[in-house]
């Protein structure tokens, strides 16, 4: 089954090397409207800096040095008129670790919007609500938006976290490991809240969980050594992949 | 020894004892037909006793395949051949219980017909292609031969052909003189199981393809 969703992000013949070591190789790979795009592979292999390219995130590791094209709708990503505040307001990320900036919670959402211009406290304090829905934490916090964000579970942290990325009201939303640190229960929360973003976001994400990858995505991309091995429909590349280094990977023969 | 490979010598266990399953319920058609031909009650009596271990081997297989499934999550090679395994296994085990059906008939068939009948000649010759495809169907899905699946399920309309041709003498019998009818239903009630043990045949070998591809009956299952 080919992918019939206009892509949302579309990479073509990427290269990237930091310094000599060329960490991806001519990758090419469409990313569909509100779907959620898996990206696996073992340490190492480029799936974080395939991700953290989408919103220019590598620009400033040293050495770094970039060729190819990605396109965001269809503008260059790496054009000169392309605004960094703009792209990574369009393509927004939450790491491995929650990192809420130590303010409150409140302060946590608007600090986006606060950024571009949005000053209507009306307006901000709808922003917060929306986004924190968006994120499944309203109910959890919403008599403590004044506390700090450092007072919340690791798990709500994340939620926070992915409510702040909420709030610049982004397109595309990138997520590293977003599940790594928390336990089951948060982890939960947090797929069944990727579940629900898909409905209004494209969802980019990064992990080393076979079975969260098999769950809750609707495409899979096998990264091995600075190559995209193989991209297919989740059910194709869990049930049939066509590669052998992707059947070895994902059945636990290596990595 | 590493995780993944106690998890492959799980896999190849699983394997053996489908293959030993298979044996077993082939054999036991064998010795039915056997049975059958010499007229050997005791035989008979011994394979209704021994359905009892092919019984016993699917329960193994299947406990085989939920532990599988439970403690490794199984994807892509792995999946296809547990859901295979738990899949033709059902089948096998009614191959076994076919075998057994006969084996049952057999003590009262004997008594009603006699030794050299025609028509148990033809339902032991028919018995034997139904008994051929049991152990091709195996070999085809111990080596994924999609060839050879495929000419299992082939073979299995010289099956239903003869079944319909016994059935054909056998109703021609009773016509004939109807105080034979209760020496036709016997034979009628054996051919039938051989006909049912063809289609389970057929079953296994329509597996082949999905453990290959993922592809069942030309269509996708995932």
């Amino acid at each position: 089954m080919e992918n019939t969703n206009v892509p949302v992000i579309s990479a073509k013949d990427l290269n990237l090397w930091y310094g000599d070591f060329k960490a991806l190789k001519s990758i090419s790979l469409d990313v569909g409207e509100r779907e959620i795009t898996a990206l696996i592979g073992p340490s190492g292999c480029g799936k974080s800096t395939f991700l953290k390219t989408l919103n220019r995130m590598n620009d400033l590791v040293p050495g770094v040095r970039i060729e190819g094209d990605v396109r965001l709708k269809g503008e260059d990503i790496f054009a000169r008129k392309m605004e960094l505040t703009d792209l990574r307001r369009r393509v927004g990320m939450v790491f491995q670790k929650a990192n809420p900036f130590p303010m409150s919670i409140y302060d946590n959402i608007t600090y986006g919007p606060k950024l571009h211009g949005v000053r209507n406290k009306a307006e901000l304090d709808e922003l917060v609500e929306t986004s924190l829905r968006g994120a499944a934490l309203w109910d959890e916090v919403k008599d403590r938006l004044k506390k700090s964000a450092l007072g919340l579970s690791g798990g709500q942290q994340q939620r926070l976290c992915i409510a702040r990325a909420l709030a610049v009201k982004p397109e595309v939303l990138l997520m590293d490991e977003p599940t790594s640190a928390l336990d089951p229960g948060s982890t939960m929360k947090v797929e069944e809240l990727m579940s629900e973003l898909k409905k209004n976001y494209t969802v980019v994400i990064v992990t080393h969980n076979m079975q969260q990858a098999a769950r809750i995505s609707d495409r899979t991309a096998f990264f091995l050594l600075g190559e995209l091995v193989e991209v297919g429909p989740t059910n194709q590349i869990f049930s049939t992949p066509r590669d052998k280094r992707t059947e070895d990977y994902i059945s636990g023969r290596f990595g | 020894m590493s995780i993944r490979k106690q998890y492959d010598s799980d896999l190849e266990a699983l394997k053996t004892a489908l293959v030993e399953m298979g044996q077993n319920a082939a054999e036991a058609v064998e010795n039915a037909l056997e049975a059958l031909c010499t007229a050997d009650t005791a035989a008979a009596q011994k394979i209704v006793q021994g359905d009892d271990r092919i019984n016993n081997m699917e329960r193994d297989i299947e406990h085989r395949c939920m532990t599988l499934l439970l403690r490794q999550q199984p994807v892509a090679g792995d999946l296809r051949h547990i859901s295979t395994a738990m899949k033709v296994v059902t089948d096998i085990e009614r191959m076994g219980d076919h075998a057994s059906d006969i084996a049952e008939i057999i003590p009262h068939l004997v008594t009603v017909r006699k030794e050299g009948d025609p028509a148990v000649s033809q339902a032991i010759a028919m018995g034997r292609k139904a008994y051929q495809m049991i152990l091709d169907a195996m070999d085809a899905l111990t080596a994924e031969d999609e060839i050879a699946a495929r000419r299992v399920i082939a073979a299995d309309d010289a099956v239903d052909y003869d079944f319909n041709a016994i059935k054909h003498t056998l109703a021609q019998e009773i016509a004939a003189d109807p105080a034979k009818v209760d020496a036709a239903l016997d034979l009628l009630m054996v051919i039938k199981y051989l006909e049912r043990i063809g289609d389970h045949a057929v079953n296994v070998a329509e597996w082949v393809q999905f453990v290959r591809t993922g592809r069942y009956k030309d269509e996708s299952m995932f």
